[in-house]
């Protein structure tokens, strides 16, 4: 029935994490970033979603794309995570979980449509990031992913230096967020930083007003 | 489709492009086409969108505003110039796909910039970014812009900005155009590829 009311239009419309993404290494560890928006169509239906999941102690995922399948796949891999690492009997390597995720975002590819950035710490090889868009596998010095990315591609080539602190990752990673969510509509909210090392992995929240501030016109 | 920039500082103006390739699907029909255009004197405008219209409509507002300057017995405002390019957009908004970045400097207001959008909006911004390759930059150039730089460091902050736009868009590419617009005229900077400055990835 055409006059019948179908409901608010957010009941209907997929949810996706529009989201900004970024993981970076370092000599020694990881910082991953997230914003917290989670929209459907134009309503915001979560403010304060932490798409920084965990895959392993030593290991994280940052989500992207619809909100259900990153969700699904990081929960799976989770499980073959704990299987594996049973297995071996030691720590899974960072390189096996970004593996496990490119695995199920290939094979599934054509009805999937997320993209997660896989980065940790492993005793091999120390902090790395990978990136698993499509279905590939690469290895990166940093990662950016998301709706937000595009805005911020600029920013991080002239800003990534070779051999930056941990503290100077999560000033980058903080300063990235800030500038994608300030441009990217389906990036908002506040940010979240985990910042992973061989001693510890460390979970922090940045509220929006303590987000550094750039010019604004 | 290509990468524009333009700023404008307290002494004058500088206004930026950089792609040379248009492309016709995956054809590149022309590796060295300018898309700097004099309007008048001291005022210029950067081109995005369909070529074919822009070109159509800078051709139209150039005869606009010479004519304008001879009734007024004086050279057009820069807002002169953004008015006439922003009627034609915004009056023909459902035939044409063309936006402009028009700067330039005048006696009155001085340094200006001003952008019309593709459905022909037009606003006044101390600086601006358009092209398909902006999307990538707005980040960089949010983070790096600061009010009253020299001249020095706007040419600096345009050819960054530029070089990394060009970096990320597979259709920005080529050569830096810059022009330099001041009371004292205008001056046209030419930075090649191999002069652009490198950032991380290479």
């Amino acid at each position: 029935n055409m006059l019948e009311e179908s409901g608010p239009e957010w009941l209907s419309e997929e949810v996706k994490t529009g989201t900004t993404i970024i993981a970076i290494e370092y000599n020694g560890g990881v910082v991953l970033g997230s914003d917290s928006r989670v929209s459907a169509g134009a309503s915001v239906v979560n403010r304060v979603m932490n798409k920084l999941s965990p895959l392993h102690d030593k290991i994280y995922c940052a989500l992207s794309g619809s909100a259900a399948d990153a969700q699904t796949i990081a929960e799976i891999v989770n499980y073959q995570l704990d299987v594996h690492s049973a297995e071996i009997g030691e720590d899974p390597q960072v390189r096996s979980a970004a593996t496990l995720v490119k695995n199920i975002s290939y094979k599934y590819k054509e009805e999937l449509s997320a993209h997660l950035i896989v980065a940790g710490w492993d005793r091999r090889e120390g902090g790395q990031v990978f990136a698993t868009l499509n279905g590939l596998l690469t290895r990166q010095p940093f990662a950016v992913g998301g709706s937000g990315s595009s805005y911020v591609y600029g920013f991080v080539d002239a800003e990534y230096r070779k051999g930056m602190t941990k503290e100077e990752c999560q000033k980058f990673v903080v300063n990235t967020l800030t500038l994608a969510m300030s441009r990217d509509g389906s990036s908002g909210g506040v940010a979240y930083i985990v910042s992973i090392d061989e001693h510890s992995t460390e979970e922090k929240v940045i509220l929006g007003n303590k987000l550094p501030t750039f010019y604004d016109q | 489709m290509e990468k524009h920039y333009a700023d404008s500082q307290t002494k004058g103006v500088s206004t930026g492009v950089s792609n040379l390739y248009p492309i016709l699907l995956e054809y590149v029909s022309s590796k060295t086409i300018n898309k700097l255009i004099q309007l008048h004197d001291q005022i210029f405008c950067c081109i995005a969108g369909s070529l074919a219209d822009a070109q159509a409509i800078t051709k139209a507002a150039k005869f606009h505003l010479s004519f304008h300057s001879v009734q007024m017995e004086n050279p057009p405002l820069v807002m002169a110039a953004a008015s006439v390019l922003k009627e034609l957009c915004y009056k023909n908004k459902e035939e044409l796909q063309a936006g402009f970045i028009t700067a330039g400097w005048d006696r009155k207001k001085g340094p200006q910039v001003y952008v019309v959008s593709l459905g022909g909006m037009l606003i006044s911004q101390p600086f601006t970014i358009a092209g398909s390759g902006s999307t990538f930059i707005y980040g960089y150039t949010d983070a790096k812009y600061k009010p009253n730089m020299t001249r020095e460091e706007c040419q600096q902050f345009a050819i960054n900005a530029l070089t990394l736009a060009m970096g990320r868009d597979n259709v920005s590419g080529g050569v830096v155009h810059l022009v330099v617009i001041t009371e004292k005229g205008v001056e046209h900077v030419v930075v090649p590829g191999d002069k652009l400055p490198k950032f991380h990835d290479e």
